[in-house]
């Protein structure tokens, strides 16, 4: 719709025309604010925290266990230089092999979540399937942060 | 044809000023749009509607996506 919304200004005169073409969704997925009538409604960025721990796949597992030691969570997200996700290093794999590299002893391609998503929603899914934390990410693959099962319930007002 | 832009292309217009207009129906963008976003629907979108537009000025356009 927007492409032909473009060709139209630029008859009717316009000649700095630009086509946002990924649009509203791709514009809600990165967790960006919003308005309008359901702008308000309580959304799995509301909740994003950023202080799960990476690390680069090169890194030896010893040396990200020790920052995993220190943050509430019970793993690490590996990500490459851009900031693209690759895998998560569980807790069995942090306590295992110090020497091994990220890399080889992740887990690849984690399922993830979009930051508009529905709080209840996701709180939902979360709650079915015995899961406490999910990971966020862009569209183009980017982690965002992860969002707390607990923190969501908190926000509902303890509704799970 | 119209240049097609990123998301980081859209925030570097924005603080240079362009202006930004949603091309869905209006009870789409009731509902939800970007912060400052004018709606002008694709169906009325005519002379008349876009002369609330600067054409001195850089003007983007979206929709929901690019499907």
């Amino acid at each position: 719709m927007s492409p032909r919304a473009a060709c139209r200004l630029q008859l009717l005169g316009f000649t700095q025309v630009y086509d946002y073409v990924a649009g509203k969704a791709d514009w809600l997925a990165h967790g960006l604010p919003t308005e309008g009538e359901q702008a308000q409604v309580p959304r799995a960025k509301d909740v994003l925290r950023r202080d799960a721990v990476t690390a680069f796949s090169e890194e030896p597992v010893g040396q990200v266990a020790a920052r995993v030691a220190g943050s509430p969570y019970g793993f690490a997200l590996v990500v490459a230089n851009d900031g693209t996700l690759l895998g998560r290093l569980r807790k069995a794999v942090l306590d295992a092999d110090p020497a091994a590299r990220a890399e080889q002893v992740m887990e690849a391609g984690p399922s993830t979540i979009r930051a508009d998503r529905p709080l209840a929603e996701l709180a939902e899914r979360l709650g079915s399937r015995g899961l406490r934390t999910a990971i966020i990410t862009a569209p183009d693959g980017k982690l965002l942060g992860v969002v707390r099962r607990a923190d969501m319930e908190a926000q509902l007002g303890g509704q799970p | 044809m119209a240049t097609r832009i990123d998301l980081g292309q859209l925030r570097k217009l924005l603080d240079g000023g362009a202006q930004l207009v949603e091309v869905l129906p209006a009870a789409e963008y009731r509902d939800e749009h970007l912060p400052g976003a004018i709606n002008l629907p694709l169906k009325q979108l005519d002379a008349t509607s876009a002369a609330q537009l600067d054409q001195a000025r850089p003007v983007v356009v979206y929709c929901w996506d690019s499907l």
